[in-house]
Parts: structure tokens; C-alpha cells; sequence
């Protein structure tokens, strides 16, 4: 039975004699990240393997080999699959092996517990619920506890979560009021809840029995939940009672995977695959069909000089059929190659590591390069077509400065730039008076506002000398930091903090209720003006909103400050409230909600704040460049309307020539009638004006660029949002959201703004999911772009001040905006087409492969008659071809990066996966049955006369194998070097030393009678081949021939647009030397 | 110096704490080509330009092979024959209607036939087969290549694969399998009809007929080289089908047992369902031309049975140059090939020299 609640006794001590006590179980405080053990890991490891459909399709034809009589050994495909599953086996035993040495640091990490009043060091997996642990400065909690006692003065201690959530401000937690100061003496129990993943959601109620008292109830809230991997600072030490331990603690419930994403071409390769099952199989069909019919002629089935085993005889026709079915699937089989997802694996991860390695993702600052979460979604970077992106810390620099104040509607501006610290000691400072003062005693008031209503830290420099000068300042929010820079640090030990108000963005405000001393009860109140100015006396606002708007046009965040008294009895019963909602145990946030609203009611106004958000190096460039790349930008943000929209136009998103279409409350307001009305009309409106009367494009591909065009621009609120989203009635719905989403896609760009975490996703999925799926990016910095850079196709992390929680939920992370340009542009762009030619290569160089034995099957009476050799068929895909394809798959540069990066428009050229078009894939297939026919044939016409040799001898059916398959070595391995553009020594030792291996391991093979076999194939066939000049004149040929009509598309492919000129280098044949620019 | 070795330290530093990462990421990306994906590269870009001279060089080297090779193989004298007995008006048509395989009584046939041209240099009888499914993969897995090595063990244990030809009465069969049980066994002799009447026997060459390497290391007689083969063999049966077992194959103990060159030649399995095999040699003749133009007769000793598969039999005698025996593909081929890329280079240079101003002038303007 589930309990909603646990009681955990403190110190193991029971709260009452009467009761009997029983320890309730919770589990114990080891840590297991590990997935496998070392008796389980084989099964295991092995179970998860094959249910890739791949592996279990390699597993299923090696079953087939060992079972049935077919005619390749079962090593030709067993070998293959066993080196594959052996690979990732050890792979994934190493990681699961580094994984429990982090484990046993973790869980054999010596601990200080408290028992019975001695000291005890144990190990911290030893740690049980109710224990009351010791922890010190710089030390992490080892599991989650309830702070009883800090050895800091005002009861509180200050921890970081960098490891947990990526944030290190320092934030404070507080002890449990009133618990007594001997821990031994405590007798107390907390009644909580049940462990949940959520970070910053705790509640719970502390019992304190006092001897000859009523028990005491304390509530417990996130403020005295010390979580573990959270590290203490600033405090010498802490004791606390286990709450949460081992895999129930909260780091270890959020300790869970991200979802896989699969990228587009790996959509394509399914595809693909699937066409190719379908060839295999209608292979082995026709064939198991001819075969039959075949035998159906006299004397074909069983001459005298081949018969049959007594066996095969008995053998039931139909059992017969469906073995040799089966035969000729194993025999094919190698058109689907194990090999293809080895390579693609390995490409992906190799061709991660230069997207680390890239020194212009280097961020001097942060001392940080990019950063690879996932390797599978290298190439589809290169094919964005939606890129939305946060606007604070992203495309601005979440980097604020204070810029002026208004007070009483009368503005202060910031002069001396050079001294931040000491800002706006006095009024009177570097603070000029643009117009009129406003009275002192409101100057004071505000300032005082300001300094009182935050969350900002002073940070405790060890030497006291020299605190003045190095203070620094740790908040939760980056905003406070510039606020409180700006003005003076007052002490504010004159006034007793009440209570606190938390900030959060529903409200989008945050209060404090102090009491000065004098004796009167204040509340301040911070926030964004649209929570704040219904929350005013309304004759107030005027003054104000003028400031304010300006501002915001300007592209500040503005902030606007209130106060107001509060009598005895407000406060007595904001108090009361306050109190009795921070004990419930449920739905205490709806409550706390309630009474905070209740609360800020009636306020005056004071003044407001103008703070500079700069925009990221480079912003400007980067979102040009994308759309120049023909990807629609669209800019979501919980910022309000004017900064954004301010920020769009500095970034080049707006131009001056763009028609802005608005789709706001404001708007919807205009015309004076019911809103949904309004909206409808808008809507239809926008879109006659955007998709209707707009020149019909072609496919989205050539939209933009066209300056003839008028540009639109789309701006949208969250409310409005919500209205388009959840209209009222269904089929309004469903309309509205294609009416928005046509208007959207014809918009050169669109602004979101009041949107909610939740809505950007929203917005992300519903373009996700429209017409066409068409790819989305999301580029965020913050903990409020988590879930749209979930959400999308590719997710990009900015390594910004926000935390790490985008970092960490990321696909992609990069330091600053700037870098996305070549992370697409340049990285994305070339693992497409390094990708996408690798999988169309694949199918063809396996195609081409299989298909004379296909085709050998016509003349040995359909017996299943491997052409090649199996060392052949074996080392084909995993030795002779797979490295060029490989190295061309990393290196290849077809357009150097400095072209792609100057020219976005390039990006348009690959397009909605352009290279794996079923066009292209068709043009692959057919290259690979030409191919396939021409090398059978040719040395099929050759083999008339199989006296090949000038001392008459004659060749058998190996030498006839092993002449096709030299041909087609050749011939794949030089149609990749056709198709290579980027001749590094490496493409040079890969693609000649394939050959040469090929070569040498044919002698090799053919030079020995090898001992344990039963057959000696290929004994010298190799070499007697080499002797034969018909057979040399042949192989040449041959691959000319194939190679023949691919040169002449070459050469009769025109060069593509403007750009044609900028890609193909001055001289056909250059050397790009090494430039070495630091 | 000391930068250099730097440098590798620094390398040696990334691989120890690969693993762990942390000290790696906080790094500056190294400034190396490869990491910058800056390696110096060979770009090079096919155009009109590179390739038109490559056909004409194409075209004009492959021409004169294809002719070359053309006349070459037009200059191979071949003559086949064909004596299977089909028809009732052939020789062979008894024998081919009364077979049996262990008839005592061997039927003999004649076939008289002309040669209209002489034979010089070294000529070659083969014997030829079709419909015969040599390449058939019950047929071309049946045979044990441990047991023609000479190995003792397989001698008496043969290989699973060569059922049902493993065994007979219990005893292992020598050489076992399928393809061994039907060894080609006619015998084929060539006179030639001097034009004074006598019939003169001409001499055929009974080795150098197969590849070097099976006869020589490939095909081993079990026992050693000077063996008493008949000993070795003791307690083997010989295949089925045929007369004689295997250490009677040839009075020259060089050529007997495993290593009897006729044995090898059809051990070498053919790629296609009709095909020829090397049968004898007519080397080092005293007259010259080899075989002079006139009547011959082929006498066969008609053992081998092919009407049941609808087979045919043939006789066939070649002249060899450098690139083999006759076979006009190659020849035809390269020329066409010569010609298709001559013909290529040609329109390539008109497009290139019509179009070529045209590009030029438009780079120019942008």
C-alpha cells in the first residue's frame, strides 16, 4: 500500500514510550547507477543488444546458417555480428565499469553520524532514514537531509547545486525554527512526503515533543531540505536527519536518461532498408521459384554424377522449399550489412569529436569549448528548418547593467560607468537629476526597496580589510545582481525581515514584508509592470508607464517597485495565512498563491528600474545567416512585448521594411468587441494579407532572398497563444492553429513573447507536428528552455549564467550564440552529406555486391552457389571497403568551411534531406545494378572460352568469383574516390592502402594450404589470375566501364548557381594548404 | 626543442585523463590540422578540361589493343567437334544408345573429320561438355581437399561433405565426393590421315595440363612421393563410377594416384554449366606445321554418358596465343569502348569550346 506520507523518527528515537517502536524500511543509502553486474552483465547485455531490430536481423540469419544446410558457413555472418556485439559489449562494460567505480566512491565515501551522542565514521552507503549526519564546509550531503543546525550564527547555511542542477550561486537553507540546540536531547519525528524528483518542491512537518509540552509542528518546506550532491559552503558544519537516502533521494530520481531522438536520415536509412529487404526477398523468391521450375525438367535435379544424400531425399518437398527460401536469404544477405550500422555508429561518434575539438567554439571566458551530448544527431544540424530561440542569455547577454531609475516619475540616469560598486550610494552621487528630483523621502524609500526586496547574498571575503572592495554578490537571479550593484548595500539590519515572498514567473514579482524599527510593518514588492500595475492605485500608474514603455522600447528589462503599509491586523492576518499555508502538506503552493495575491493588493508604486540586457557578440550576424540559410527564426520569450521586440530589431530579425502583424492582448483589444471575434478577424485577416496575397513560392525552398517581397513579421503573446490554442470550441481550434501556422511560416520571422516554459514547447511540438515534420532546433540558456530544447528536434544548450540545467538537457552545447552559425552552417552542413553518401553508398557498394551472385544463381541450376569465396564475403564489408567510406564520412569537405560559412545560402542546397531523396536513392540503385550487371557479364562473356592462360590452361568457377569481385573492390573503392573532393593524406592512405590490402590479403589467402580447413579454395587462384593478361585486360576494362558514365555526369553536371564559381577552387587540381591562424 | 616536447607531454596528459574529462573540457581545443579539420587537402574538380584529354588517351590506347586483340584471336585456329552420338547418322550413336558404366566391353567410335588449315606452335585438345552443372553447389562442396593432400586421416575418414560419395561397402572411397565419382573418362585419340593412305597416330602430351600449384602442392598422393601406391590405397574403395581405382589412373608414377594431371584438371570445378577442360597437349612436334591441313580421325573410347541431362560432348583443338584461346569478346569490346570514349572526347570538345567562351564571359560578369 502507498502511503502519501513517511514518518522518519530523528535519531531513531521514538516520540512517545507507550507506542511501540518499530523502524519503518526504507531503503538504504546506496547509490546504483550501474546497469549490470558481473554475474548479470553477460545475459543482460546480451538480451539488450538483440532487440535492436539490426542485431536480432544478423542473429536470426546466423541461426539460419547454423541450422539449416545453406551455402555459406555460418562464420561469414556469425564473425561479423560477433565482432559487432563483442565491441558495444566491452564498451558498454567499460562504461558500466566506470560507472561503479563512481558508485563505490559514492557509496564508500566516510561519513560523521551522531548516535547517541558519540561521533561515529561510517561509510556513507551505512547511512539510514532518521540518522542525523554530520556535514562539513566543502563537503556533500550524502544523502537529503533536514538542516537541524548550522554552525552559523542566524541559523542558516549555504549550499550550491552545481552538480545537481548546474547552478552555483550559493543559496540559503534554514533550520528547522525552534529545534533545541542539544540534538541528543531532540525527540522529534517528521511526517513528509514520499520522494519525488522535483528539485524544489518539499514538504513536510516536523513534531517536537518536549518533555511536559504539547508537541511543537514546524513546517518543512525546499528552504530546509539539504539535497544530496548539494555541497556546503560558507558554513563550517551542519547536522541534519537523513530524510531521503540512496535511491530515493532526489538527485537520484532526476537521475534518469533522456529520451532518444532519432534523426531524419536515420528515418531514411529505415527506409531504405526496408526497400532493400523487400529486394532480398523477392530475390529469394524468384529464385527458390526458378529453381523449382527448373527441376522440374528431366534429368536436371539429380544427374547421375550429383546425387542427392540420402537425406535430402527424405526431406519433405515443402520443408525443402522453405529451407532453400532460406538458403538463398543467407546468400543475399549481405545486401543488408551488419557493417553499415558499425560504420554509421562510428562515424557518428568520431565525427562528434570535431565538434569538440573545434577551437572557434572556444569561449575564452568561460574557459570552455563545445560540448557533445548525444553523436546521433550530427546531421541534423544540417537540416534546420525552424530555429527557435530564447532571447534573454541568448540572443542578449543576460549580462545587466544598471542604466537609470524612475522615481515618482522622475528619472535618474546612471552617469559614472567607471565604478559600478558604489553606484547610487546617495541620491546625490553619480546619480544626476535629469529633471526634477523626486521628493527624499520617496528616493529613500525606493532605494530602500530595492535593497530590502531580493535575494542577494554578500559573499564573505576572508579578510575583513578588504571585504568592501571584493564583495561579491551571489543571487538567484542575474538581474538582482545588477539591481543591488547599482544601488548602495544598506545594512538592513534595521529592519527584521517577516517574511519573504518567493519570486516566481507566474506571479512575476516577488515581495518581502519587514518590520523597520520604528516599529512599522512594510511590504515591499518588485516585478514586471504587468503584475505589478493592477496591483497599484491606478492614478499611480501614468507616471510611471511612460518610463517604462520607453524603456522597453529601448530593450531594457524594466522592473517596477511598490510598497505599502501594512496595519497590525493586515499583517496579523497575512501572517496567520502565510503560516498556516506553509504547513499544509498538500497543495500548499495553490494556498501560498492565494494568500500572496491577497497580500500585494493596494500597493503604491514607487518607481522603476531600467536594466541593459546587451545583445550576444555577433547576434545580428548569426540570425542573418540563418535566415539567409533559409531557416525561419522565431524568437520565444517570457520577456514582454516592446524589449523583444526591440531585441528582434537589433538582431536583424525585424527589418525597417518589415510589416510587423501583431497578434497581442493590445490588439485584440482595439476594436472593442469580444475578443474571440476579434481574433478570428485578425487572423483571417494576417493571412489574407501573408499566405493569400503573397507570390506563390515553390516548395519553401527560395521563399526569402528575394527582396521584391514584402516581409512580415509576426509577433504573438502567450495569452493570445492560448486563446489560438485552446479556442472554445474544437473546430475553431484546429483552424486557428492552421491559420497561425500558414501566417507563421510566411513570416520572415516571429516573436513569441509572454510565453510560459511550458508554451514554447507548446509552440515547438505544434511545428514539429505540422505539414511536412518540419526540423526543429531549439537554442536556449536558461532552466525555462529545458522543455523546448526537449522538445525539439535538436536541442542546443548556451553555456550561459542561467545554470546548467539547459546545458545538461542538451544535445548540443555551446558557449555563446555566435557559435550556432558554424555548428549549423558549417559541422551540420557537412555530416549530412558526409552521412548521406554514406548510407546511399552503402546500399550501392553492397548492391552491386550481391547482385552477380544473384545472377550466378541462373547458371549453376539455382543451387545457392556462392560466386566469391567466403573469406571474400566476409571481409568485403568489414575489411576491403569499409575504411575509405569511413574516412570519407569524416573528412570529407565537398565545399571547404570558409565558403559555407560566407555563403548561408548553400545550407538550401541540402535542404529537406535533398540527399537521400527517393530520386537520388533510385539513381544510387540503379548505379549499383548497372555496375552489378556489367561486372557479371563482362566476365561472363569473357569466361566463353575459359582457356585464359597462354599455356592453355583453363579457370574454374573461384577464378570466375574472384575476377568479379577484384573488379568490384576496385570499382567501389574508386567510385568513392571520384566522389571524394577532400584529398587528405588520410583519404590517400585509406583508399590506396584498401587496395593494396585487398591485394596482399588475396595472395595471402591463396598462398597457403590452410591446415584445419577442408577446402582450399582459392589456392593461388589469385595469383594464376594475375598471369593472365585476358584476365588483367578485363578488370580494367571493366572498372573503366563503370566508371565511365559517372566521370561524364560529372563533367555534364553544370555548375549550380551564383556560388558555383566560390566553390569550385581557381585551378581543377590545387592543394588547400594548412592555414595556421591563433 | 622544448616547445616540441611540450607539446607531447601535454598529449601524453589528454590520454590519461581521457576518461574523466574534466580536465580535457576546460582545455582549449588543441590547434592542430586535423582537430580544425584543416589537414592540407588535394581538391580536385572534374570539368570538361581534366577529362577531354583522359578520353582521348583512353581512346587512343584502347583502340589499337582492341584490335590487337581482335586479330590475335582471330589468327587462334579452333576447330570443334561434336560426338555425342544425337543424331543416327553420327558414329558415336551406338554408343551413345547403349551405355553402361561397368560394361568391360569399351565401345569405340570413330569421327573422321578435315582441318582446313594448318596448326602451328603448340596446339591443344580439349574436351568440351555442356549442360553439365559442374558448378552446382552439391557438386562443387563434394570433395575433401585434406584427403588430395595426402593427409592419412582423411584418406580413411573423407570429409562429411563428400556424401554420398563417402563411402562404399563400408570401405572410404579415394578420392571421395561427387566430383572425383564422375571424372571424365573417354579417351580421345587423333590420327591424322596421311594423304598416302596410313593413318599416323599423332603424339598427345598427357601433362602440363593442369595448374602448376595443385599438381605440385595442392594434390599430394597419400604416403609420400615414393610410395608404394597400391599399398597406400589398401582398404579404400575407388569411386564408384569408375573402371579402375585411382593408383592405375597412369603407368608414370608421376602422374599417378591424386596427382594424375587428368584427375586435376576436373577437380578444377568449372564457373559455367558449359565449359572445356585442357585434355592433352601436342607439344614439341617434329614436323612442322604441328597439325597440317588435311583428314584426321578421332578415335574415342566412348565411356562418358551425357544424353540422360541432354549433355553434350565435344572435341575441341585450339591454338593458344598470350591471352589465351579464342574468344573474340575482348577484342570487340575494347575497341567499343575506344571508340565510345573517342566519340565522347570529341563531343566534349565541341561542347567545351561552344560553351567554354560563353562560362568564361559569364564568371567574368559576376
Amino acid at each position: 500500500i502507498r502511503v502519501d506520507s513517511r514518518t522518519i523518527y530523528v535519531g531513531h528515537r521514538s516520540s512517545s514510550t507507550n507506542e511501540a517502536f518499530i523502524p519503518p524500511k526504507f531503503c538504504d543509502n546506496r547509490i546504483v547507477s550501474s546497469k549490470y553486474t558481473v554475474w548479470n552483465f553477460l545475459p543482460k547485455n546480451l538480451f539488450e543488444q538483440f532487440r535492436r531490430i539490426a542485431n536480432f536481423y544478423f542473429l536470426i540469419i546466423f541461426l539460419v546458417q547454423v541450422i539449416v544446410d545453406t551455402p555459406t558457413s555460418p562464420v561469414t555472418s556469425g564473425l561479423p555480428l560477433f565482432f559487432v556485439i563483442t565491441v558495444t559489449a566491452i564498451k558498454q562494460g567499460y562504461e558500466d565499469w566506470l560507472r561503479h567505480k563512481a558508485d563505490n566512491e559514492v557509496n564508500k565515501y566516510p561519513v560523521t553520524v551522531l548516535e547517541d551522542g558519540r561521533r561515529i565514521r561510517k561509510e556513507s552507503e551505512k547511512i539510514k532514514v532518521g540518522d542525523v549526519v554530520e556535514v562539513e564546509e566543502d563537503k556533500t550531503f550524502p544523502c537529503d537531509l533536514i538542516l537541524l543546525q548550522s554552525s552559523r550564527g542566524d541559523d542558516t547555511c549555504f549550499v550550491t547545486t552545481a552538480s545537481l542542477d548546474g547552478e552555483s550561486n550559493h543559496k540559503t537553507h534554514y533550520t528547522v525554527p525552534d529545534t533545541e540546540k542539544d540534538l541528543e536531547s531532540l525527540n522529534a519525528t517528521i511526517e513528509c512526503e514520499q520522494p519525488q524528483p522535483d528539485l524544489y518542491k518539499f514538504v513536510g512537518r516536523m513534531h517536537i515533543y518536549k518533555t511536559n509540552q504539547e508537541p511543537a509542528v514546524r513546517s518543512l518546506g525546499p528552504e530546509n531540505l539539504l539535497l544530496k550532491g548539494a555541497t556546503l559552503k560558507n558554513t563550517q558544519k551542519i547536522c541534519g536527519v537523513a530524510v531521503y537516502t540512496g535511491m530515493e533521494t532526489k538527485m537520484a530520481l532526476n537521475y534518469q536518461g533522456k529520451s532518444q531522438k532519432r534523426s531524419a536520415v536515420e528515418k531514411s536509412i529505415n527506409a531504405f532498408l526496408l526497400v532493400y529487404l523487400c529486394i532480398l526477398v523477392s530475390k529469394a523468391l524468384v529464385c527458390t521459384t526458378l529453381k523449382y521450375v527448373w527441376q522440374g525438367k528431366p534429368g536436371q535435379d539429380e544427374p547421375w554424377y550429383n546425387e542427392k544424400t540420402q537425406r535430402e531425399k527424405d526431406t519433405n518437398l515443402y520443408l525443402k522449399m522453405f529451407t532453400d527460401f532460406l538458403s538463398f536469404m543467407v546468400l543475399f544477405n549481405f545486401i543488408i550489412p551488419v557493417s553499415m550500422y558499425v560504420t554509421v555508429e562510428m562515424q557518428k561518434f568520431l565525427g562528434s569529436f570535431f565538434i569538440t575539438w573545434d577551437k572557434d567554439f572556444f569561449d575564452p571566458e568561460i574557459k570552455e569549448g563545445a560540448l557533445v551530448n548525444t553523436s546521433d544527431l550530427n546531421e541534423e544540424l544540417g537540416q534546420v528548418e525552424y530555429v527557435f530561440t530564447d532571447k534573454t542569455g541568448t540572443l542578449t547577454q543576460n549580462n545587466m547593467e544598471f542604466i537609470e531609475c524612475c522615481i515618482d516619475g522622475f528619472q535618474y540616469k546612471y552617469q559614472d560607468e567607471s565604478s559600478e560598486l558604489d553606484g547610487l550610494c546617495v541620491p546625490d552621487g553619480p546619480v544626476s537629476k535629469l529633471q526634477q528630483k523626486a521628493g527624499r523621502e520617496r528616493e529613500e524609500l525606493f532605494l530602500r526597496a530595492l535593497c530590502l526586496c531580493h535575494t542577494v547574498q554578500v559573499k564573505e571575503s576572508s579578510e575583513q580589510g578588504q571585504a568592501h572592495e571584493q564583495r561579491g554578490f551571489i543571487a538567484s537571479s542575474p538581474d538582482e545582481v545588477a539591481l543591488v550593484k547599482g544601488t548602495v548595500v544598506e545594512r538592513s539590519s534595521m529592519y527584521e525581515l517577516l517574511h519573504v515572498l518567493n519570486f516566481d514567473p507566474v506571479r512575476r514579482r516577488m515581495s518581502v514584508i519587514v518590520r523597520s524599527k520604528s516599529g512599522e510593518t512594510l511590504l515591499f514588492c518588485k516585478g514586471a509592470d504587468s503584475s505589478i500595475f493592477p496591483r497599484v492605485k491606478q492614478e499611480e500608474v501614468e507616471r510611471i508607464r511612460m518610463h517604462v514603455e520607453r524603456n522597453a522600447t529601448e530593450g531594457y528589462r524594466t522592473l517596477c517597485v511598490a510598497y505599502k503599509y501594512l496595519s497590525e491586523e493586515e499583517y496579523a492576518q497575512a501572517d496567520a495565512g502565510l503560516r498556516e499555508a506553509r504547513l499544509a502538506l498538500q497543495d500548499r503552493e495553490q494556498k501560498l498563491m492565494s494568500v500572496y495575491n491577497q497580500v500585494e493588493t493596494g500597493m503604491s508604486l514607487i518607481g522603476a528600474t531600467a536594466v541593459e540586457d546587451r545583445l550576444q557578440e555577433e547576434a545580428a550576424e548569426t540570425m542573418e545567416a540563418l535566415q539567409g540559410a533559409g531557416m525561419n527564426v522565431w524568437v520565444l520569450t517570457g520577456d514582454k512585448m516592446e524589449t523583444a521586440k526591440s531585441t528582434c530589431y537589433a538582431c536583424r530579425l525585424f527589418q525597417r521594411s518589415t510589416e510587423l502583424l501583431e497578434l497581442t492582448v493590445r490588439t485584440l483589444e482595439d476594436g472593442g468587441r469580444r475578443r474571440e471575434e476579434r481574433l478570428h478577424e485578425l487572423l483571417l485577416d494576417y493571412h489574407k494579407k501573408a499566405v493569400q496575397d503573397a507570390p506563390p513560392v515553390k516548395a519553401g525552398v527560395t521563399r526569402r532572398w528575394s527582396s521584391a517581397n514584402q516581409d512580415y513579421g509576426f509577433i504573438i503573446d502567450g495569452a493570445t497563444l492560448s486563446m489560438v490554442l485552446n479556442s472554445s470550441s474544437e473546430s475553431n481550434a484546429s483552424r486557428y492553429k492552421n491559420l497561425f501556422l500558414q501566417i507563421c511560416q510566411n513570416c520572415t520571422a516571429v516573436l513569441c513573447c509572454r510565453m510560459a516554459p511550458l508554451q514554447k514547447a507548446q509552440i515547438v511540438k505544434m511545428v514539429k507536428n505540422s505539414k511536412g515534420c518540419p526540423i526543429t532546433l531549439s537554442i536556449g540558456d536558461g532552466a525555462n528552455d529545458v522543455s523546448m530544447i526537449l522538445e525539439a528536434h535538436v536541442g542546443i544548450g548556451i553555456k550561459g549564467k542561467e545554470g546548467r540545467q539547459a546545458v545538461r538537457n542538451s544535445d548540443y552545447a555551446i558557449p555563446k550564440l555566435k557559435h550556432l552559425k558554424k555548428l549549423l552552417l558549417a559541422h551540420g552542413h557537412l555530416y549530412y552529406v558526409r552521412i548521406a553518401h554514406l548510407v546511399q553508398y552503402f546500399f550501392y557498394k553492397n548492391l552491386c555486391f550481391i547482385l552477380p551472385q544473384f545472377l550466378y544463381q541462373f547458371f549453376c541450376g539455382y543451387s545457392q552457389q556462392p560466386l566469391y569465396d567466403a573469406a571474400y564475403l566476409t571481409m568485403y564489408n568489414i575489411c576491403f571497403t569499409s575504411m575509405p567510406i569511413l574516412a570519407y564520412s569524416l573528412l570529407e569537405q565537398h565545399i571547404c568551411i570558409e565558403v559555407l560559412l560566407d555563403n548561408a545560402t548553400l545550407y538550401r542546397d541540402i535542404a529537406k534531406n535533398a540527399m537521400l531523396r527517393w530520386g537520388l536513392f533510385l539513381y544510387w540503385t540503379l548505379l549499383g545494378v548497372f555496375h552489378g550487371l556489367l561486372f557479371f557479364f563482362g566476365v561472363r562473356f569473357l569466361f566463353s572460352n575459359p582457356a585464359l592462360q597462354d599455356n592453355g590452361q583453363v579457370f574454374g568457377n573461384w577464378s570466375y568469383g574472384t575476377i568479379v569481385f577484384t573488379v568490384l573492390v576496385f570499382t567501389v573503392t574508386l567510385k568513392l574516390a571520384l566522389d571524394t573532393r577532400h584529398w587528405t593524406w588520410i583519404n590517400h592512405f585509406v583508399i590506396w592502402g584498401s587496395l593494396a590490402f585487398y591485394v596482399f590479403f588475396s595472395f595471402f589467402w591463396g598462398g597457403i594450404i590452410w591446415p584445419f580447413l577442408k577446402q582450399q579454395r582459392l589456392y593461388f587462384v589469385f595469383a594464376n589470375m594475375l598471369s593472365s593478361v585476358s584476365a588483367w585486360l578485363v578488370i580494367i576494362l571493366l572498372i573503366l566501364v563503370s566508371l565511365l558514365p559517372e566521370i561524364l555526369l560529372v563533367v555534364f553536371r553544370k555548375p549550380r548557381g551564383p556560388n558555383a564559381r566560390q566553390i569550385a577552387p581557381v585551378t581543377p587540381l590545387s592543394y588547400k594548404h594548412l592555414k595556421e591562424d591563433d | 626543442m622544448a616547445t616540441s616536447y611540450n607539446a607531447k607531454d601535454e598529449d601524453g596528459h589528454i590520454t590519461v585523463s581521457g576518461p574523466g574529462g574534466g580536465t580535457l573540457r576546460s582545455r582549449k581545443p588543441e590547434n592542430t590540422a586535423f582537430k580544425q579539420q584543416r589537414l592540407p587537402a588535394w581538391q580536385p574538380i572534374l570539368t570538361a578540361g581534366t577529362v577531354l584529354p583522359a578520353f582521348f588517351i583512353i581512346g587512343l590506347i584502347f583502340i589499337p589493343i582492341g584490335i590487337g586483340l581482335y586479330v590475335t584471336s582471330n589468327n587462334i585456329r579452333e576447330f570443334e567437334v561434336d560426338y555425342t552420338g544425337v543424331d543416327v547418322s553420327s558414329p558415336c550413336f551406338n554408343c551413345s544408345q547403349n551405355y553402361s558404366w561397368n560394361s568391360s566391353r569399351p565401345c569405340t567410335c570413330t569421327i573422321p573429320f578435315y582441318l582446313e588449315q594448318p596448326y602451328e606452335g603448340n596446339v591443344y585438345m580439349y574436351y568440351g561438355l555442356s549442360n553439365f552443372y559442374q558448378n552446382h553447389r552439391r557438386y562443387v562442396k563434394s570433395r575433401d581437399d585434406s584427403q588430395l593432400h595426402g593427409d592419412m586421416d582423411s584418406l580413411l575418414t573423407p570429409s562429411k561433405e563428400c556424401e554420398p560419395y563417402a563411402f562404399h561397402d563400408k570401405k572410404p572411397i579415394a578420392p571421395c565426393g561427387a566430383i572425383a565419382n564422375s571424372m571424365f573418362n573417354d579417351t580421345l585419340e587423333l590420327f591424322y590421315n596421311d594423304p598416302n593412305g596410313t593413318k599416323v597416330l599423332v603424339p598427345l602430351a598427357n601433362t602440363g595440363i593442369a595448374w602448376f600449384t595443385d599438381k605440385y602442392v595442392k594434390f599430394k598422393n597419400p604416403g609420400g612421393d615414393g610410395a608404394n601406391l597400391t599399398a597406400v590405397f589398401q582398404g579404400t574403395s575407388k569411386p564408384v563410377n569408375w573402371l579402375k581405382p585411382v593408383y592405375e589412373l597412369d603407368k608414370n608414377s608421376s602422374n599417378n594416384g591424386f596427382i594424375n594431371e587428368d584427375f586435376i584438371v576436373w577437380m578444377r570445378t568449372a564457373a559455367l554449366p558449359t565449359f572445356r577442360k585442357l585434355y592433352r597437349t601436342i607439344k614439341d612436334a617434329k614436323v612442322i606445321p604441328t597439325l597440317p591441313s588435311g583428314n584426321y580421325t578421332l578415335e574415342v573410347v566412348y565411356n562418358y554418358p551425357v544424353r540422360s541431362f541432354e549433355g553434350r560432348k565435344r572435341m575441341i583443338l585450339s591454338t593458344i596465343s598470350w591471352m589465351g584461346g579464342k574468344n573474340p569478346f575482348l577484342g570487340i569490346a575494347y575497341v567499343t569502348v575506344g571508340s565510345v570514349c573517342f566519340f565522347l572526347g570529341v563531343v566534349l570538345l565541341v561542347i567545351h569550346h561552344k560553351c567554354g567562351n560563353r562560362n568564361n564571359s559569364a564568371d567574368i560578369s559576376n
